[in-house]
């Protein structure tokens, strides 16, 4: 299958000088795929995604959509096509839900137009899509931790793009909302058809809802592939030097990681 | 929900209080004139006391006011939202120390060049403007690639320390009436004889706003985030040059014209968010317009309030400013 986001070989640095925190490194998305990016603090995976959403330029390498080289494109066009979770969402002024939600559609509008019935549907189907419909009126700053990541999902939903990055979309949320957001996420990949790339440190997490993975370590990619091929503990030691037991879990039907001890190296 | 409508009529309402404002303040003052006779064109104009005062007197002083508090007001919205900063100023990137410390040599100098009839203060005070512009941003584009806001920010306040140390050598140095003319321009006044400074003010914040015009959906998304804005559609460095350059030009156009007036760029933002949220689409213009009638109403208490004496119009927005400040920090933590 033709990948529809392909970076080939691509390294970064981000200052002239500084040292390589991404390094030939080569990913392929299909269409529909959805893959979880592995890999211990500082591994290049925020970096990785950045550099696939086109929002930095390779240093050597190239990024593809399609057929058509990223960097060739405008950054409205990129918008339109690939939408990005951040980590972290920190607000200067105080908005509401839907005003946030509605920020998505910046891509597809002209300078001086503004958002017209259409955009306003696009938001709240993107609302509805993560549970958040009830939240459109309240100030963003006073939503929970897992309320806020939902509604920046739906941000980018209502950019319209056939591509969603997100980078650790779970990182600082609980037990409960953790597992909202990977239902959330896998829905939105089965049922609207969504192709995604997920960086995340959540092992159980990405074996849960992620077909492939992509296993990264000091800027390289340690192996790549097929999530029962990839989570071994072979692999699990040399991403985190960590010994773990990985198992199917008998209920769930995913694999598990359970750590077992830190090895030093 | 119609957005559209939302934004005209919202707009149209700072708009009507904004001209209103205006049409009234310069009925007030030691003579108090009726605007029915002022405008009344069959009176002729030799015998229309009313006029003189109304179109002579007074009105270039309001409309100075106007011009200067909408132009303070919007820089402040852009910078902001460029800096992330509720709490910043047109003033936070050292443009007005610049300004003060032309405006200071030109004075100890007595320098007598004009250009275009403009005379030298404004002239001197200008040009201050563009080079701690020329300095903070050159500092701030030096890093890497693109515009770095925390080096923005840091060299900002650095040269208003710096610039204010030269201000006070340069005073020191100064006989006494030359440093008395020198703090009296930069208490800030609207003092405005006749209508030329205010028309030579115009091209450059002229320019500045159709430069804001372009951005208010930008700064919506800048201010939740370069890195997110990027993933969203903005060109994150043209934006932030244009933010940073449009608000620095502006601000140095209307503190030549009026000195740099305290605290209106960020009372008026504030306020109007209050009222209206955050969608610079409306916070922009709004806050034009408020500043706008703001000022001139702030230059009427200092017209009116120990009458026939008139107080800096600077010294009335920092005793209004200062205070209104503090209560955004408490507020804020």
């Amino acid at each position: 299958m033709p990948a529809l986001l392909w970076a080939d070989n691509v390294s970064f640095r981000y200052a002239a000088g500084a040292p390589l925190v991404v390094e030939g490194v080569t990913v392929r998305l299909s269409d529909g795929a959805l893959v979880g990016i592995l890999g211990p603090n500082g591994s290049g995976k925020t970096t990785l995604l950045r550099l696939l959403s086109g929002t930095r330029r390779p240093s050597s390498g190239r990024v593809l959509l399609g057929d058509r080289a990223l960097d060739q494109l405008s950054r409205r066009e990129a918008a339109r096509q690939i939408a990005v979770v951040p980590q972290e969402t920190e607000l200067a002024f105080e908005y509401r839900a839907i005003e946030i939600v509605l920020m998505g559609r910046h891509p597809h509008l002209s300078m001086f137009a503004v958002e017209g019935p259409d955009d306003i549907r696009i938001a709240e189907d993107a609302l509805a899509a993560t549970g958040t419909s009830h939240l459109a009126e309240r100030p963003f700053h006073e939503l929970s931790g897992g309320e806020k990541q939902r509604v920046v999902i739906a941000a980018a939903l209502a950019q319209s793009a056939q591509l969603l990055l997100l980078d650790e979309p779970t990182a600082s949320l609980d037990l409960g909302y953790q597992l909202e957001i990977s239902s959330l996420l896998l829905r939105l990949n089965q049922d609207h058809g969504v192709t995604m790339a997920i960086s995340t440190h959540d092992l159980n997490l990405a074996a849960s809802i992620c077909r492939e993975l992509v296993l990264m370590r000091d800027g390289h990619v340690l192996a790549a592939g097929p999530t029962a091929e990839v989570l071994t503990p072979e692999h699990v030691k040399a991403l985190y030097d960590v010994e773990a037991d990985v198992q199917v879990h008998s209920e769930t039907g995913h694999m598990t990681v359970v750590p077992v001890r830190r090895i030093s190296r | 929900m119609n957005i559209r409508r939302r934004l005209i009529t919202v707009v149209a309402a700072f708009a009507v209080f904004a001209i209103a404002v205006m049409l009234w303040a310069p009925t007030v003052g030691s003579t108090s004139i009726s605007l029915a006779r002022a405008f009344d064109r069959t009176i002729p104009w030799d015998s229309n006391v009313d006029a003189q005062i109304f179109f002579v007197a007074r009105l270039p002083r309001v409309l100075a006011g106007a011009l200067v508090g909408a132009t303070l007001a919007a820089a402040g919205v852009v910078l902001q939202a460029l800096l992330r900063n509720p709490l910043a100023t047109p003033f936070t990137l050292g443009v007005s120390a610049g300004a003060s410390l032309g405006a200071m040599l030109a004075v100890t100098m007595k320098l007598e060049l004009s250009l275009l009839g403009i005379t030298a203060i404004p002239l001197a005070s200008f040009a201050g403007s563009l080079v701690a512009t020329g300095i903070v941003y050159a500092l701030a584009s030096s890093q890497r690639r693109g515009l770095s806001t925390n080096v923005l920010l840091l060299a900002g306040v650095t040269l208003n320390a710096f610039f204010s140390a030269l201000i006070l050598f340069v005073q020191y140095l100064a006989d006494f009436a030359e440093a008395l003319r020198a703090i009296r321009w930069m208490m800030g006044g609207l003092d405005v004889a006749d209508y030329f400074p205010i028309i030579a003010a115009l091209p450059l914040i002229f320019v500045a706003f159709a430069a804001f015009a372009m951005m208010p959906r930008t700064l919506n998304l800048l201010s939740v985030g370069a890195e997110s804005a990027a993933a969203k559609g903005v060109d994150i460095v043209p934006a932030q040059r244009l933010a940073f350059l449009s608000a620095s030009l502006a601000t140095g156009a209307a503190v030549s014209l009026g000195g740099p007036i305290g605290f209106i760029g960020i009372i008026v933002p504030h306020l109007v968010r209050l009222m209206v949220g955050s969608d610079h689409r409306i916070v922009l213009p709004a806050s034009a317009l408020f500043g706008a009638a703001f000022l001139v109403l702030c230059d009427l208490v200092a017209r009116m309030v120990m009458s026939p004496l008139e107080i800096p119009v600077g010294v009335v927005t920092a005793l209004i400013g200062g205070p209104f400040f503090l209560w955004l920090l408490v507020r804020k933590s």
